[in-house]
């Protein structure tokens, strides 16, 4: 679900080297990660390279992985000739680094030669080569069948003889002689003022030319990497920062890295139900990258501290590195909040860190931050901020480094939660670290200002993978942690803070009011009712009485219309004599 | 200077030759070269021409050749060809090219002080 970001980039190191195919020149990679892709392969094969730079800008440590790697990962065994150190001191320095040299040694992999020059020792008389040096050389590859070569570093010679003449035609005959051997050769050479070297050995070597740069800037020290020629093919020209760390040389941007890391569906808890129910209802990735950013007093460490509990507390590891606040402080601020860390530092599930971003230069912290996630071994990593991490350094810098950094804890599928402070003034969407391609869910912190208040507000940029909620949640702070409010989102907005409490009061009035209302019309309908029901007796009682009165009157109309008849059959009886005749 | 490994002694003492400047210590001396090349003719006979000006019968020349020894070059600690090693009196010294600058050669040999 992140590949995308990483395929950009990769394809913008492409561009930026331009997008020729690497080219018929054979190569011997270094097997340093990320030499070889600014090289597009490695170093030429069967030429010398000159690697230059200051004192203790890693020459020499290059030249050694160059031969190590060889011997471990390629398979070609080297030969490493010194002119300063000894074989005893050279292999002490670079055991440090976890090459085993010695034992290289005895499989017959390396060999070493320390070409010990002092002038004192020696008187000129007249005319001399430097054979004996081209017989200890021919010898040292043929024992063991050398493939590559280290000349470290031969401006020893120059201290060494007088002659520069006879000096600087041998060297032309050596290196002729070099490539005639088909050896792939990395000589090293110190800094000149104003020339890559003090002896111009640059002139000797034309096939390429790498230079090494140890820069203090704002008195943090920062190295930097540069290939300033490659005959016969494109490479990067851009300064590249590099490391030097427990595994040696690493030099950045690393993109081959993380393209192919595994990618989990787990969901993992935020440690904050509600905002658990705004990721799609399940919180983030396991193994995802997730940027909190707000300004100053957001409550960013407290989403970070929740986090932290929550890995704890599913008895995940988790690294909190904290670049602002000291151990004791954070967990005491936590704990004002409800979220008790001790807890977890104590069980062992929790490593807190804490350092001042300006203690080292940013390579040094990455290669800490490095070897305490190998040491540790986390599940989830908190980085709190890394913001601050680019006080110490160049923007550029930060951006390259927190990629590679993003990338290693991808490949290593550890949830990783990184803290921004949004400066003031820059938009909260736009990260002035350039990661914000690379991360995968994205929360801004922001404040709601308005009447008279400053509250909390929390909504989702982006979470790639999942739905989630558009909307701007008001969040408070309480004694137990982060609880996200109830949205009103009305014709005006949304609504926080006592605007959203004044406004819940109105509603409440307003439907108290319709409540009332409600009932009283409710009874004025009963009351109406009842008055009807009343008139309705009545009139039946009406009804009746006329209903009576009918059948009285009918009963008195019938008696009257007998009386009638009887009376007139009577007259007729007694009139009867006429009418019987 | 060949067979033999390509090490050959030159040993040009005579018995009971007295050292012209009194002492009696023995110079033991190395030449490395690598092959015949005249660079190292020449500074071998060179070599032979200041040893029996300065020190005859108290000299001992080995002549290395580094193509049949190479392993040696690495070992001695040979840079540049020729060089002549002296290997006693102690301190050891080193002197390279040709020895046609004679004096330089006396300088290194110590033979001569520096600045004479």
């Amino acid at each position: 679900m992140n590949d995308g970001a990483q395929v950009s980039t990769a394809a913008l190191l492409r561009a930026q080297e331009g997008s020729a195919p690497a080219g018929t020149l054979p190569k011997a990679a270094t097997g340093i990660p990320g030499l070889d892709e600014i090289t597009l392969g490695g170093l030429p094969r069967g030429r010398p390279t000159l690697v230059c730079g200051g004192a203790g800008c890693g020459k020499t440590l290059l030249a050694m992985e160059f031969l190590v790697r060889g011997a471990t990962q390629f398979d070609e065994p080297g030969v490493c000739v010194t002119f300063e150190e000894t074989e005893a001191e050279l292999a002490e320095n670079v055991r440090s680094l976890g090459f085993d040299v010695d034992g290289l040694v005895q499989r017959g992999m390396l060999a070493f030669d320390h070409v010990h020059i002092d002038r004192r020792e020696i008187e000129e008389t007249g005319e001399y080569d430097l054979e004996g040096l081209f017989v200890r050389l021919g010898f040292a590859i043929d024992s063991i069948g050398a493939k590559r070569v280290v000349l470290d570093t031969m401006e020893a010679l120059f201290g060494g003889f007088s002659n520069m003449a006879i000096l600087r035609s041998e060297l032309r005959r050596l290196f002729r002689w070099l490539k005639d051997r088909d050896v792939t050769v990395v000589i090293t050479g110190e800094r000149g003022d104003g020339t890559l070297t003090r002896q111009g050995l640059e002139e000797y070597v034309s096939d390429c030319v790498i230079l090494l740069d140890h820069r203090v800037n704002e008195q943090i020290s920062t190295r930097r990497l540069r290939v300033v020629k490659y005959r016969g093919t494109s490479h990067g020209t851009n300064e590249y920062p590099f490391l030097i760390n427990e595994q040696g040389i690493s030099v950045l941007p690393v993109t081959s890295l993380g393209l192919a890391h595994r990618v989990s569906n787990e969901r993992v808890s935020s440690g904050i139900p509600r905002l658990d129910a705004m990721l799609g209802g399940a919180g983030f990735y396991r193994g995802s990258s997730i940027l909190v950013s707000g300004a100053a007093g957001s409550g960013k460490s407290t989403i970070a501290a929740h986090f932290a509990d929550a890995a704890c507390r599913r008895g995940e590891r988790c690294l909190f590195l904290a670049f602002e606040e000291s151990r004791d402080q954070i967990v005491r601020n936590m704990r004002s909040v409800g979220i008790d860390l001790a807890r977890h530092v104590d069980s062992g599930h929790l490593l807190m860190e804490a350092a001042r971003p300006s203690l080292h230069g940013l390579e040094t912290h990455l290669a800490q931050i490095h070897r305490q996630i190998d040491t540790f071994d986390p599940q989830a990593v908190v980085i709190d901020p890394i913001s601050n991490l680019g006080y110490a350094t160049q923007r550029l810098d930060l951006s390259a480094m927190l990629l590679r950094m993003i990338d290693f804890l991808k490949s290593k599928g550890i949830t990783a939660l990184f803290v921004n402070l949004a400066a003031g003034g820059v938009p909260l969407d736009a990260t002035d670290l350039g990661v914000s391609s690379l991360i995968d869910t994205w929360l801004v912190l922001r404040d709601i200002e308005a009447g008279g208040e400053r509250n909390r507000g929390l909504y989702v940029i982006k979470s790639r993978g999942m739905q989630h909620s558009n909307q701007i949640r008001e969040f408070v702070i309480t004694s137990d942690g982060i609880d996200l409010l109830d949205v009103y989102a009305g014709p005006d907005g949304v609504l926080t803070g006592s605007l959203r409490a004044a406004q819940e009061a109105r509603e409440n009035a307003a439907a108290m009011a319709r409540d009332q209302e409600q009932q009283r019309r409710q009874r004025d309908l009963k009351t109406r009712r009842v008055v009807l029901q009343a008139q309705i007796e009545a009139l039946q009682q009406e009804a009746s009485t006329l209903e009576e009165e009918i059948s009285f009157q009918s009963s008195q109309f019938a008696l009257a219309t007998d009386t009638i008849e009887s009376e007139r059959r009577a007259a007729a009886r007694r009139r009867g004599g006429e009418e019987a005749s | 200077m060949n067979g033999n490994g390509g090490n050959e002694r030159h040993s040009a003492s005579e018995p009971g030759a007295v050292p012209p400047n009194g002492t009696a210590e023995l110079w033991e001396l190395r030449l490395y070269t690598a092959g015949q090349t005249p660079k190292s003719v020449l500074a071998f006979n060179n070599l032979k021409r200041i040893c029996e000006e300065h020190m005859p019968g108290r000299y001992q020349i080995e002549v290395i050749d580094l193509l049949q020894n190479p392993r040696l070059a690495k070992e001695d600690q040979i840079v540049a060809i020729p060089t002549l090693v002296r290997k006693l009196p102690q301190p050891l010294r080193k002197i390279i090219g040709d020895l046609s600058d004679t004096e330089r050669t006396l300088v290194g040999l110590q033979l001569r002080p520096r600045n004479a």
